[in-house]
């Protein structure tokens, strides 16, 4: 159907007018509130107190997402939201990496609050056209779309019958409907998901851009904890955003100059170093396939191992190979780092769009990792099939990697049987099955249902329905908190075992990746090392999300001379360039202490968050053993050397003699007295006590002693 | 032989008669491109891998400028 016929089937249900803004130093200072139950559009004002506390990004939706639900609001009640924010540094061109916005949300998976950072160009647009943030409350009646629309400064929503529900087809369409002509493409946006979000709680969003070079449209991932699935329950089609165009200083920054200047300084490293570093610009992250493999980290059949014989059929040299090259790739403009890759002219060969030639987005390394080798899948046609369903069904790729990883090993352990699977023979390395599981996704149906539950609730059924033990199943799920953990295998570092379980939202690694710095590199041997690296790095980078930046840019180059700097792992030349950045873009008073200082207020503040909601302490940072150690006898005996050795020269035990179970479970509980060990010191750094719960004194010193917070913790502190 | 060993990473290592610190990498299987690598506290560039000759005892940082994900 003609996208003219399809738009003649929306029916207008709200139009909004809004006096049109000018940012101000990176801020409209109003954000947009929409309830999708009653249709009630309305604009809320930003205050001083909260772009002080909150700054932007993920701490605006925190602080919407606190007032505007209760402690007992759940992913599926009405009253919870879906809040983007892009924050102040967001939408500038002259710094790589600076398109970036948050979406926050009760997840479905955790029932806590889920993060995402995520590129395509919708969190600009929102701010370009006058917001600092999209709430969404509510649930429609029929599937709806919500247009902001900058170039006649309006609000609509409309009933959308006609369109289709996957990605690469919808965000396609609502472009063509939206731009004026050929050239006003690139002033659309749309945010999305898929079909199998109504069917899974693992969907994610896709935020769309439209690619001048290669006239299409294409998509990056909001991908962790189920926001997809929220969207589609709350019946919301698609959200766009129309801008008239983007100009040099749509943010009216206070000093572009400085700006320019380093972003400049940033381009030259990239056009300089990139080819003899990380080949962000040939390979993006899918770069890191091989680097996993060699040094053991790359998850091979759910977490079990770290490498196998067969990754190199998956490794960035054929990845690239599908790649195409020399084309920009950024996923907003002006980035130089220009990552974002695509696999063009892929025909596909199963589903519903089985034929057509289609662009694959990536694969990254996350993607390939986790339903490739983490499945056993080692087969690059097979990975990007699995990606583009994933992408256009909505469904994360690292959930659905890691749950039917653990599907797969509790199908090879008898745990469930072709009678469970409806037939599927769910060994690793079969991609068959795994392509028909995100096919049952799409439709609803089968086995592919449950797997899209997550391991958690896998790991209940199993245990309840199936007479599964379900210390083992408790053992091999690699979830914390609900969500999936992403894709490193972090058995021999205790910091990244901290860098994931401990996280707010669970364990996805944009807290903190601290694997080389611990077990290779041996820089944060001591429980004090690691505990301040819990500290620093996670502060850091959660600051990322509060301004509007991608994290990509900050260590994925490195400046020529960083290794002579006192602390090259926290590149100070590129931490230097955000701290002129954010000074030059808000005019405010800044420096790098003030940067952690900004992430702690809201870093506290989510934990507290969590606390409000009956979780974030101490019992909820545990972590399957998996992550932490060998669980079965094979693990053990496949690097027994490693543990042997580690028994005799960390433990002072002598392993000779001994079973591998007995040196299982004598490593077992080595390894879990560390962990416990590394809690401790890390809540202390990070001023909290032993049950892990933010201290008054502590919220005092960061000035967060807010009077919500305070009643929250103080019943866990007598 | 005892007290035939350097360190690496803050971990013992057997040392070899004309160990140089392209030989340390191979040995460690250290594949990764960026590392900053100090012998004894002094900065070796890459040019100099194969010619830096590591002594026994000798001290060696090789760190891996891996950012991750």
């Amino acid at each position: 159907m003609h996208v003219q016929e399809l738009k003649a089937q929306h029916k207008l249900l709200k139009e909004y007018a809004y006096q049109p803004g000018e940012i101000d130093r990176g801020y409209n200072n109003r954000t947009l509130f929409i309830n999708l139950s009653d249709n009630t559009v309305a604009e809320k004002p930003v205050s001083e107190e909260m772009k002080e506390k909150f700054i932007g990004g993920k701490g605006f939706g925190l602080r919407l997402l606190w007032d505007e639900t209760k402690a007992d609001t759940r992913w599926n009640d009405a009253e919870n939201e879906i809040v983007i924010s892009p924050g102040p540094v967001a939408g500038i061109t002259q710094y790589s990496g600076t398109g970036k916005s948050l979406v926050v949300s009760i997840s479905p998976l955790t029932d806590v609050v889920i993060d995402c950072n995520v590129g395509g160009y919708f969190g600009p647009f929102l701010k370009f056209a006058g917001f600092d943030a999209l709430e969404i409350k509510g649930k429609a009646k029929k599937d709806v779309i919500v247009i902001i629309d900058e170039t006649t400064n309006s609000i609509r929503i409309e009933e959308a019958p006609g369109e289709k529900i996957d990605s690469h087809v919808l965000a396609e369409q609502l472009t063509e409907m939206y731009a004026d002509d050929e050239k006003d493409k690139r002033n659309i946006s749309v945010v999305s998901s898929g079909t199998a979000a109504e069917h899974t709680l693992i969907g994610m969003l896709n935020f769309s851009f439209y690619d001048v070079k290669r006239k299409m449209v294409r998509l990056k991932q909001a991908g962790r904890g189920g926001i997809g699935t929220v969207f589609r329950d709350k019946n919301i089609k698609a959200l766009v955003a129309k801008v008239k165009g983007v100009t040099p200083n749509r943010n009216n920054v206070v000093d572009m100059a400085a700006i320019q200047e380093r972003g400049k300084n940033f381009a030259k490293e990239m056009k300089e170093l990139d080819h003899v570093q990380a080949h962000m610009k040939e390979t993006g992250t899918a770069h890191l396939m091989e680097i996993m493999n060699d040094y053991d980290l790359l998850p091979v059949h759910n977490f079990k191992f770290g490498s196998h014989q067969d990754a190199h059929k998956i490794d960035s040299h054929h990845l690239k190979e599908r790649f195409t090259q020399n084309m920009p790739d950024g996923c907003w403009l002006g980035c130089m780092m220009s990552c974002c890759k695509m696999a063009e002219n892929y025909e596909l060969r199963t589903g519903p769009y089985k034929g057509e030639i289609v662009a694959v987005e990536g694969p990254e390394y996350e993607t390939a990792a986790g339903v490739g080798s983490n499945c056993g899948i080692f087969d690059v046609d097979a990975i990007l099939e699995l990606n583009f369903y994933c992408d256009t069904y909505g469904i994360d790729t690292i959930s659905f990697g890691t749950a039917t990883a653990f599907a797969m090993e509790c199908y090879e352990n008898g745990i469930i049987n072709d009678e469970i699977t409806g037939g599927l023979k769910l060994n690793f390395g079969n991609s068959e099955a795994a392509l028909r599981l995100i096919h049952q996704m799409g439709e609803g149906t089968g086995f592919g249902v449950i797997v899209g539950m997550g391991v958690r609730n896998m790991k209940q059924k199993f245990a309840a329905e199936y007479g599964a033990d379900a210390k083992f199943l408790q053992d091999i799920g690699m979830e914390n908190k609900g969500l999936e953990y992403s894709q490193y295998v972090s058995k021999e570092s205790l910091a990244q075992q901290g860098g994931y379980a401990m996280t707010n939202k669970g364990p996805q690694h944009d807290e903190a990746w601290l694997i080389f710095m611990d077990m290779v590199n041996n820089q944060i041997p001591t429980f004090e090392d690691k505990a301040e690296a819990l500290h620093y790095f996670p502060m850091f980078r959660t600051w990322f999300g509060l301004v509007g930046l991608c994290k990509l840019p900050w260590n994925d180059v490195e400046p020529a001379n960083n290794a002579e700097q006192d602390e090259p792992e926290k590149v100070p030349e590129h931490v230097d360039n955000y701290v002129m950045v954010y000074k030059s873009v808000t005019g405010k008073s800044f420096d790098k202490f003030e940067m952690i200082k900004q992430s702690e207020r809201v870093y506290n503040f989510q934990r507290i968050f969590n606390l409000r909601r009956g979780y974030g302490k101490r019992e909820h940072d545990a972590q399957p053993f998996r992550a932490a150690g060998p669980v079965t006898l094979g693990e053990y005996e496949s690097r027994q050397d490693r543990y042997d050795s580690q028994m005799r020269e960390k433990m002072g035990i002598d392993p000779e003699g001994k079973t591998t179970e007995e040196k299982l479970a004598i490593t077992r509980k080595y390894r879990e007295e560390m962990y416990e060990k590394l809690l401790d010191s890390v809540y202390a750094r990070r001023g909290w006590t032993k049950a892990g719960v933010p201290t008054i004194e502590h919220l005092r010193e960061l000035g967060m002693d807010l009077p919500e917070l305070i009643e929250v913790v103080k019943p866990h502190l007598e | 032989m005892v007290g035939e060993t350097i360190t690496v990473n803050g971990r013992t290592v057997p040392w070899q008669e004309g160990m140089t610190v392209q030989t340390v990498l191979e040995v460690m299987n250290y594949t990764f491109r960026l590392l900053v690598i100090k012998l004894d506290g002094r900065l070796i560039k890459k040019e100099n891998y194969k010619s830096a000759v590591v002594p026994e005892n000798a001290d060696v940082k090789v760190i891996h400028m891996v950012a991750g994900g």
